[in-house]
């Protein structure tokens, strides 16, 4: 039944809201739901504890490690958030934890000490968004090449007519 | 002394120039290495088949080696990741050889005018027939391939010595920083604060 399964998951969040408040009491962590989503607003001064903390409540698989850029985004006054989706593998609860940030401090502590799979995830972020994750074994471009300059998935970035694609090699018909 | 030589043997000989008789071998007998990324190489299958029959016109061996290749067709846009292979494949391809871009992202980027797409193949190597279309027809890429038989029949020579003229980029100039954007100022185009409306 939906209404029973809702309930118990309900339940589940409730436990896992008090762990958490027992793990970090100093931490106040910023909760709501939406469509039946739990999401978790972090403070960016305790990123790491909170993302160890959600290890330990049972959340052990980072599905997904995404950024958003907000902007000009309806009445959102931060640049960017950071947003990691996790699973309890165990119970099939997930909770999506975000973490916002603004401009220059664009540094945020990795988790990959947390969950492995956060490498390429966090190399992509930085790729497209410009966000820097200290700690990180292997930090540098995932998909584009090293020397290119910018962030192109910032919304600052012109759509079409930056010349960045242009430092190959002209072979002309003599040469080959 | 041409009608001695017509007195005595008939037609069993003709006299032509070195340079003519190994372009007209090497027009006839093209080997292309497609180079087929998108959708414009479905219309190369297309015209390599049945239907219309590339054989034809002599140049339907595709070989999937550069090294047994004399013709590229690049059809279908090139990415920036993509373009070191591809000059590496045109580098690994024996003299003498020559180059079709085929449909309009090979040619200019198309509609992919993005951070990741190439604006034009010939930004970065030499091209000696465009084909626009998007994609083109097969009849479009049998044009440009009696187009390129005859520039080979009359500019060729035996030992490619009209290559060795060619030493300069034969490609639009390099973007520098925001070329695009000086292009549409000087046009007239007003830059206002662009607006990102993503409710839309």
């Amino acid at each position: 039944m939906p209404n029973e399964s809702t309930n118990s998951a309900t339940g589940e969040i409730e436990a896992v809201q008090t762990r958490l408040a027992e793990l970090l009491p100093w931490v106040a962590l910023d909760w709501s739901q939406f469509r039946n989503q739990t999401r978790v607003i972090c403070p960016a001064g305790d990123l790491l504890k909170c993302l160890i903390a959600f290890k330990a409540v049972g959340f052990d698989q980072l599905t997904d490690l995404t950024a958003v850029d907000l902007l000009e985004y309806g009445n959102v006054n931060d640049r960017f958030e950071v947003v990691y989706c996790l699973l309890n593998v165990d119970t099939g609860l997930r909770l999506i934890a975000k973490i916002y940030l603004n401009e220059p401090n664009l540094t945020i502590p990795s988790a990959t000490s947390v969950w492995f799979g956060a490498d390429w995830l966090e190399r992509e972020v930085y790729d497209m968004y410009g966000i820097l994750f200290t700690g990180h074994p292997n930090f540098k471009r995932l998909l584009l090449p090293q020397e290119f300059q910018s962030f192109p998935l910032r919304k600052d970035y012109p759509v079409k007519g930056r010349g960045e694609r242009h430092n190959f090699p002209v072979i002309t018909r003599a040469e080959s | 002394m041409a009608t001695e030589i017509n007195k005595q043997l008939g037609d069993n000989i003709f006299l032509t120039k070195l340079d003519a008789a190994a372009s007209w071998a090497r027009a006839n007998s093209l080997w292309p290495m497609p180079f087929a990324t998108a959708c414009c190489g479905i219309e190369l299958m297309s015209t390599a088949a049945s239907k219309h029959d590339l054989a034809r016109f002599g140049c339907e061996v595709m070989r999937f080696s550069p090294r047994q290749c004399d013709l590229m067709i690049v059809a279908g846009r090139v990415v920036m990741k993509m373009l070191p292979v591809l000059q590496r494949i045109w580098l690994q391809m024996p003299e003498p050889k020559w180059c079709i871009s085929m449909g309009a992202c090979a040619c200019t980027g198309g509609v992919f005018d993005t951070y990741a797409v190439v604006q034009g193949i010939d930004r970065f190597m030499p091209v000696d027939v465009y084909v626009p279309g998007c994609p083109p027809r097969p009849e479009q890429l049998i044009r440009s391939i009696i187009d390129l038989q005859e520039k080979i029949q009359s500019g060729g020579t035996v030992n490619a010595r009209e290559f060795k003229l060619r030493i300069l980029p034969e490609g639009p100039s390099r973007y520098d920083e925001d070329e695009l954007l000086r292009i549409r100022e000087r046009n007239g185009f007003k830059f206002e604060d662009p607006k990102y409306d993503p409710i839309h």
